[in-house]
């Protein structure tokens, strides 16, 4: 309600300051015609030019005869008079009235109204009128958590909380980063190495590249039952092709788990599949893994470079996309490709050689 | 409260502006002085709306009222203050409403000068610029409104681009508003002068204190840009022929083309058509400078026509202002007087050289700067006209004007004597020219452009300064004479000396650019890289934090043939809130040159990408400009220019002294 009744206040002084001169007399205005005057000042100083050398005589003459030519003339009309008096300007100055007063307030109403958020109020005032304990939302504790880190990047604790927000959230390679900075302020144990492994994974669209297998061998080393890093570990044997080793693997993380471990059916799931007949001709049957639109995704990205071409980095998602879905020989055909499309490219080669040492693909020693 | 309080002051401010354009010019025709009179007091009542308006902006900025839009997009809770007070007019919204802000002041100041403006083309000038501020304000309300609100509340702000947290573009952007603004007044003064059909000298004196003064803020935002420019985005250029840039340099050009024909219509009551059509088309591209830089057209011809709204809401006011004056120009142009007669080896027939000149080199800027544009609209392909284009247009344009300045300054008004005046040129040119050979045998080799070109500048310079020599002193004359003549002269003509010769210190500045060195490595601690004479030693690099950014701090020792000079940083800063990152550039001032150093990539192995610059001299470019704006001041302050003094300036005649 206040607010209303200030911007009302406002209106009425706006409109009041229109009215205002329009209820006083048209006082004369007490000033010399400055046209007049400013002739004489012309004449002046063409006297003063010529003096100076700045006009020759001759032309100082002629300019002065101009300029009082010009004088005589603006003496001339002077008496034009004003027309504020009688009838015809009384109803003008209704007109004028009548205008302030409707156009002001009717078009700042309509515009505020149609534009302005009287309800809303300021910040303080807000502040005030919000319960204290109200939960804050999960993306102004992130926004608070951040903004005390960048003063204090050296508190690993933050870091540490931030990075599954962070995982939650889908910033996968902001958690990579925020893991890495507990590892190296905190240090390592296997917990945290997994964790920074498993987020690498992610952030790698599920390959799990070298530096994730490094992290998972650390915290293995460190703790022989960390049962994410040796999971992982069993995945990565699997992508590398070796299937023994990864069903290996996977039993022997079932045998020291309990058998109510939350990890139990993911690890059986993965064992069921590694079971069943796998060696279906990579041109033929269906491969099991992946749902069908990630196959449609990557065949047409192949079908699009073997086509059109594309960049380095096109085709090492492509070589790393038939990595993961198992299929290496077409990752290396995928790779061989790649090496004539690029030839003339020496970034792109190199790009494509890291992704096949990554990949460990078997021609990848060139 | 304050917010919806300052966005309601906003609406009431058109409502108020509706009013100072239709009843003046009701008056004006009716003849009606009451009518009349509710000009100044409407032009006032809306720079207090607005005043307010701005105020309440800025205390959203200054207190992080995150409910307000506009903060949330440009600000941030942990920025330095004075950045949150920059923030306001940093963005589009907060900068449209400077503008019309500075549109209301420029008002309010003709509404006080009752004295020195006739009333009637006080009104008519008064109503042109309500019908600009109804057309802004419009555009601001509806399309670019900076009082939107949030709900719910975001905790903290995005922060202001980090490229603009800096001093300079605190300052840049309404020291270059007060000058494209300021033309706004001249185009309402000859937009009212076409209404009343009445345009004389006494016009032109009225509106040359508006020209030159908002020439002056022109000049002084140009440099400050260029300064901006040059220290901020890390590649030691000054001046990068940028479509934004260009956009301001379009009026610039045509404002000093203004400025120079006031001079011949307040004084001669000639080429009046042609300094009516200049203040309109001055206005004209201030108009498309904000076009082209508010409507997103530069970063793409398609992104603007994706979001279309803004876009085409100012070429709506580009073509009803832009459209609405020719049109009345074509119309009641021809109504108007011929005044005085000249012949063509005089001082006007200079100046009209001088308008020439100017108004080609502003055409070639304009077809460089919109040609791009409209070969995207029509054929889709995007070329950019570059530095060559211009080099091979604009200089030669420029190079014969420069040379003429010295020649029209020293021609008599009416009919000269070329060859008399050439004769008092002749010491000035010899001196020229000896500095030009000396420099070329001293520096022995290098490129030729460098010496030709401050020869040209030391040219300005003195044939600036020859005319109050000529003026005060002849064989004979005793030095403290000559003196005191010299000090007599009128301030418009040391005004006009300073200003040229501020364009010869810029020359010099421009012309030294040919001499620059540069380094190019990647440095480990303790490495050295070299720039000519100058040599960089990398002390140590070390990340530090600020409120809202960290960055890594490269320090550089620098020393000149064994002679250490100091240290300078040059930083690589990452703003956390943005993720953006900047390079800021370390600079070492010698005297008027610069030892200009910027980190560039760092590489995993701890080297570091470098560039080191010696740029001799380049001080003179911006320092140039400083001169030139001095001098538009000097002038300013007149006697003859004085708003509001007439009386006084008359009783003090018998004493004053020759006015030019």
């Amino acid at each position: 309600m206040v607010i209303w009744i200030i911007l009302l206040a406002m209106t009425a002084a706006a409109v009041m300051v229109v009215l205002w001169p329009l209820s006083r007399h048209a006082a004369a205005r007490g000033q010399a015609d400055p046209d007049i005057q400013f002739y004489r000042e012309q004449i002046a100083e063409i006297e003063r030019d010529q003096e100076r050398g700045a006009l020759l005589p001759g032309e100082a003459e002629a300019a002065k005869a101009e300029a009082g030519r010009r004088l005589l003339r603006a003496t001339g009309t002077q008496d034009e008079g004003f027309a504020a008096l009688g009838e015809p300007a009384l109803r003008r100055r209704r007109a004028v009235s009548a205008l302030a007063l409707s156009v002001v307030p009717i078009l700042a109403i309509a515009l505020y109204g149609a534009y302005g958020s009287p309800h809303i109020f300021d910040r303080p005032a807000m502040m005030a009128s919000r319960p204290q304990a109200a939960a804050p939302d999960l993306d102004v504790a992130v926004t608070q958590i951040e903004t005390h880190l960048a003063q204090n990047p050296q508190d690993g604790r933050g870091w540490e909380v931030l990075a599954p927000v962070y995982l939650r959230m889908g910033r996968v390679d902001d958690a990579v980063k925020a893991y890495g900075n507990a590892l190296r302020i905190l240090g390592e144990n296997a917990d945290r190495l997994s964790n920074y492994g498993e987020a690498m994974v992610l952030a790698g669209n599920g390959l799990i590249s070298s530096e994730a297998q490094a992290a998972f061998e650390k915290a293995v080393a460190l703790d022989k039952a960390a049962p994410k890093a040796r999971f992982y570990l069993a995945k990565a044997a699997e992508q590398d092709g070796r299937t023994d080793k990864a069903k290996a693997a996977y039993e022997e993380l079932l045998a020291v788990s309990p058998a109510d471990a939350p990890w139990t059916p993911l690890v059986k799931e993965q064992l069921a599949r590694l079971g069943a007949p796998q060696a279906a001709p990579a041109q033929g049957g269906e491969p099991q893994m992946g749902p069908e639109d990630i196959l449609r995704m990557v065949s047409g990205l192949a079908e699009r470079l073997e086509s059109q071409g594309g960049s380095a980095e096109e085709w090492a998602r492509l070589m790393r996309s038939y990595a993961v879905l198992g299929q290496r020989d077409k990752a290396e055909a995928a790779a061989r490709r790649a090496r004539q499309a690029l030839a003339k490219d020496d970034a792109g080669l190199k790009t494509i050689e890291t992704m096949a040492r990554e990949l460990k693909l078997t021609d990848a020693a060139q | 409260m304050l917010v919806e309080a300052g966005h309601f002051a906003l609406a009431l401010a058109l409502g108020l502006s509706l009013i100072q354009f239709v009843v003046p010019l009701w008056g004006a025709r009716s003849n009606d002085p009451v009518l009349m009179a509710v000009a100044p007091a409407a032009a006032l009542a809306v720079l207090a709306c607005l005043g307010f308006a701005f105020l309440s902006l800025t205390v959203a900025y200054v207190t992080s009222d995150f409910s307000v839009l506009n903060v949330v997009e440009n600000s941030h809770s942990t920025k330095p203050m004075i950045y949150k007070i920059s923030g306001v007019w940093g963005n589009h919204e907060g900068s449209m409403l400077l503008w019309v802000l500075i549109l209301a002041l420029f008002g309010a100041v003709v509404a006080l000068a009752r004295n020195s403006v006739p009333a009637r083309l006080q009104a008519n000038t008064l109503a042109v610029q309500g019908l600009v501020t109804v057309a802004f304000l419009l555009f601001i309300l509806t399309t670019s409104n900076p009082f939107t609100r949030v709900v719910p509340m975001p905790a903290e702000g995005q922060d202001l681009n980090p490229l603009l947290q800096d001093l300079g573009l605190a300052i840049h952007p309404p020291l270059l508003y007060i000058g494209y603004v300021g033309f706004s007044i001249c185009f309402a003064f000859a937009c009212a002068a076409l209404i009343d059909g009445r345009i004389d000298a006494v016009w032109a004196r009225i509106v040359r204190p508006w020209t030159l003064g908002a020439w002056v803020f022109l000049t002084l935002g140009i440099a400050m840009g260029s300064y901006w420019a040059y220290y901020e985005l890390g590649w030691g250029g000054w001046w990068f022929w940028d479509p934004v840039e260009n956009a301001s340099l379009m009026p610039w050009l045509a404002g000093t083309a203004l400025v120079h024909s006031t001079v011949v219509m307040e004084k001669r009551d000639a080429l009046k058509v042609w300094t009516i059509l200049l203040a309109i088309l001055t206005f004209s591209l201030s108009l498309l400078g904000t076009f082209l830089v508010r409507s997103g057209v530069l970063t793409s011809v398609h992104s603007f026509a994706v979001d279309p709204e803004r876009g085409v809401f100012i070429l709506g006011i580009l073509v009803l202002f832009i459209g609405g004056s020719l049109t009345l120009f074509a119309w009641r142009a021809p109504l108007l007087k011929q005044g005085g007669l000249f012949a063509p080896v005089s001082r006007e027939g200079a100046l009209v050289l001088n308008n020439l000149f100017l108004a080609t080199a502003c055409a070639t800027v304009f077809i460089g700067t919109l040609y791009p544009l409209a070969l995207e609209v029509v054929t889709g392909d995007k070329i950019s006209v570059g530095a060559p284009f211009f080099n091979f247009t604009f200089l030669p344009l420029v190079v014969p004007l420069l040379l003429l300045v010295p020649l029209g300054q020293t021609l008599a008004w009416k009919r000269g004597n070329f060859l008399g005046t050439a004769q008092r040129l002749y010491a000035v040119l010899g001196i020229s020219l000896i500095a030009t050979l000396a420099l070329v045998a001293f520096r022995n080799g290098g490129p030729v452009a460098a010496p030709l070109g401050i020869g040209l500048g030391i040219y300005l310079i003195l044939g600036s300064f020859n005319e109050i020599v000529t003026r005060s002193w002849s064989r004979g004359t005793p030095l403290a004479s000559a003196w005191r003549k010299a000090s007599g002269l009128p301030r418009s003509t040391w005004g006009t000396v300073l200003a040229h010769a501020g364009v010869g210190v810029t020359v010099i500045g421009i012309a030294a650019t040919a001499w620059d060195a540069e380094g190019l490595g990647t440095l480990k601690i303790g490495d050295t890289m070299r720039a000519g004479a100058y040599e960089a030693r990398l002390e140590r690099v070390v990340p530090r934090q600020a409120a809202n950014y960290r960055e890594d701090v490269a320090t550089l020792r620098i020393s000149r043939g064994g002679r250490e000079l100091g240290t300078v940083e040059t930083m690589k800063r990452l703003y956390v809130t943005r993720g953006m990152p900047t390079t800021e550039a370390g600079i070492m001032t010698v005297g008027l040159s610069q030892v200009y150093v910027s980190i560039g990539e760092i590489l995993p192995d701890g080297s570091i990408g470098m560039r080191i610059y010696h740029k001799p001299l380049v001080l003179l470019i911006w320092l140039g400009a400083v001169v030139m704006a001095a001098g538009g001041t000097l002038s300013l302050t007149d006697r003859r220019l004085r708003i509001g003094a007439p009386s006084r300036a008359r009783a003090m005649q018998a004493a004053s002294v020759p006015a030019e």
